[in-house]
């Protein structure tokens, strides 16, 4: 029989690691309460992945601990290391690697079953989670006919089928272009939020870690170089890497049929409903600028004044005052054509499909 | 991709000299089954094939042909994962040798068989003496003698499947849980359960052709160990249409598995 890994529901991750891969070393503290989300951001290379290989024990540690609250996953110098499959982990893998054998269904049921459960029981238990996560009908589906939206949220549900105590999630929307990515953000969002163990999301997206983060630890080169809430570290960037995270677009406000009423005065269409208190995100590279208003063009369109201009590794960050107050990434040869200077007066526009929503 | 073929500059770079050898090697390859089949007794061949030695070969044929089938997948397949997925020193000498069956002369395996099982045999001594059992000249003998010619062939099969089944799937099954038991059994033999059915046709068809290992280990008695091959060669002395009929079956059955295969396993795993 399976021993179960015992631990209490309120006791945080705690994790004081070193990993090596080829030339490469990981060393990283880190803590996650239950309950919290954990987005750890960095570059491509920065040691994400080798992260939660080695918190779901597909690698070894080189030294240190990994643990929740008393209970001991890995401790090097104790010589103690319970084996991946029998770690309290869900994990989401960066390409998903859902059973190709099996149905949607199955794979969410793979874990209770080989848990022992009952296919009955595990069924019924996997068709629920394929509802939480909006995909009820399509429990009969191989993978190979699932959209990578329909296929990541699976994913998603086949991890979460276990109750794992520590989530794990390597760029969950990495390989999704870009209208899904926004739509599926929000609801990974959601689904992430009422989630109660803890829960490391990795990605190299500022927009997803400032959308998904209770807090955001950034790792660079194998360390940790900065961790605090998504405020704090977009308003206190203490490396260049993380200054990219500044240049987002996120306004609070709230949600009446398919627009949101920003607080700050203004209005945004959105690809997605969502009633009540909500936030809206969307990169500086989704807004397009215009001298006069273009017909036919996307419904959230306002008329803007640039407030000042900043060249940003090739391309030109453009502030511009509202209502509301938004930040463009446009080319060089754009600000020429457009003749953007201070005080200059453009509409701005963002299609509702590059607009990521989700309830504060 | 460009076939090299659809190039004229390389169709017409065959020189000719080569092609007369492949026309009279493609003859060669081909004549003798011409001649089987224009030699054929067709108006008589229900009879012969309804006739008693016929069908008695034929059902101990395909029965011995599917039990060693059936031992060398039992044996094949574990076989087959610890060449493909463990390491140790020896490995390579491990592979060659469960294949040298697959080259040495049939007739050296019956009489190797026959060394080991027979009732003076290094093995067949014991169980001549423990439990009273005597192998050779036997069905179970004509199954051994199959599987010990034919297992080599699905080993091969299944071992190239196990190096084509993607590793990160049986990793994302340990993650949700899976003990190796389990992920063996719910990820990686049905991801390479393709190539377990290619391996075992192989095996099965090579099995149902055996004739000098199992004569020589098992003899041929018929009902008992006369099997379709072997029928066949004892008909050519009194019966030829017989034989003639007999061959048709052995070639057919060969035709449908070249047919199942697909062709996947004769071009790519072998070799």
């Amino acid at each position: 029989m399976r021993s179960e890994i015992a631990y209490s529901t309120r006791d945080p991750l705690e994790v004081a690691l070193r990993v090596r891969r080829g030339s490469f070393e990981l060393a990283a503290e880190l803590t996650v309460p239950a309950g919290e989300v954990l987005v750890v951001v960095g570059p491509n290379g920065a040691g994400k992945t080798t992260m939660l290989r080695a918190l779901a024990g597909l690698d070894r540690l080189l030294a240190g601990t990994v643990r929740i609250g008393p209970t001991i996953l890995e401790d090097v110098v104790a010589g103690r290391r319970v084996p991946p499959e029998r770690r309290p982990v869900g994990y989401v893998f960066q390409d998903y690697r859902l059973f190709p054998h099996l149905t949607a269904l199955d794979n969410v049921a793979f874990g209770l079953r080989v848990r022992g459960q009952q296919r009955a029981a595990a069924r019924a238990a996997a068709a629920g989670w394929l509802d939480r996560v909006g995909l009820a009908g399509y429990a009969g589906r191989k993978p190979d006919t699932l959209s990578g939206g329909q296929a990541q949220r699976v994913a998603l549900a086949r991890a979460l089928a276990t109750e794992p105590a520590l989530l794990l999630l390597d760029e969950p929307l990495a390989a999704l272009d870009v209208g899904t990515r926004a739509a599926l953000r929000g609801e990974l969002r959601r689904l992430v939020a009422a989630y109660d163990g803890r829960c490391l999301v990795v990605t190299h997206d500022p927009l997803d870690a400032m959308v998904l983060a209770d807090r955001i630890a950034v790792l660079e080169t194998g360390r940790v170089v900065q961790v605090g809430s998504p405020v704090e570290v977009a308003r206190h960037p203490r490396t260049g890497y993380v200054a990219g995270l500044v240049g987002l677009n996120l306004y609070r406000g709230v949600g009446e049929g398919g627009a949101v009423r920003l607080d700050g005065g203004g209005e945004l269409a959105v690809g997605r409903p969502t009633p009540g208190p909500a936030f809206v995100a969307f990169p500086p590279t989704a807004v397009a600028l215009y001298r006069v208003l273009p017909e036919g063009s996307p419904r959230n369109r306002w008329p803007t004044t640039v407030v000042d201009l900043e060249p940003v590794a090739g391309t030109i960050r453009v502030r511009l005052a509202g209502p509301p107050d938004v930040l463009a990434e446009v080319t060089p040869a754009a600000v020429a054509d457009l003749g953007l200077a201070p005080g200059v007066a453009v509409w701005a526009s963002v299609k509702a499909v590059e607009i990521t929503v989700y309830p504060a | 991709m460009t076939r090299v073929g659809s190039d004229p500059g390389h169709r017409t770079a065959t020189p000719a000299a080569l092609w007369l050898p492949a026309s009279v090697g493609v003859a060669f390859l081909v004549l003798p089954l011409a001649a089987l089949l224009a030699r054929a007794p067709w108006r008589t061949l229900p009879a012969h094939l309804a006739g008693p030695v016929v069908r008695t070969a034929l059902r101990l044929s395909l029965v011995s042909a599917t039990a060693a089938t059936a031992v060398s997948l039992l044996l094949g397949v574990p076989l087959a994962w610890v060449l493909a997925r463990s390491s140790f020193r020896g490995k390579r000498l491990l592979r060659a040798l469960v294949t040298v069956p697959l080259v040495l002369p049939p007739v050296v395996g019956g009489v190797a068989l026959l060394l080991a099982f027979g009732r003076r045999g290094v093995i067949g001594r014991l169980l001549d003496s423990w439990f009273g059992v005597s192998l050779p000249f036997s069905t179970a003998a004509v199954v051994l003698a199959e599987a010990f010619v034919a297992m080599p062939f699905l080993v091969i099969a299944v071992e190239g499947a196990l190096h084509g089944v993607d590793r990160r799937y049986e990793e994302a099954a340990v993650v949700l849980g899976a003990s190796r038991w389990e992920v063996f059994r719910r990820v990686t033999l049905p991801l390479m359960a393709p190539g377990v059915a290619a391996g075992a046709m192989l095996c099965w068809a090579r099995a149902l052709g055996e004739f000098g290992a199992t004569i020589t280990f098992a003899g041929s008695y018929p009902g008992r160990t006369e099997t379709v091959p072997i029928a066949a060669y004892l008909a050519l002395e009194s019966d030829v249409d017989g034989a003639v009929a007999l061959s048709l079956v052995l070639l057919a059955v060969s035709v449908l598995v070249l047919v199942g295969l697909r062709g996947r396993w004769v071009s790519g795993a072998i070799g």
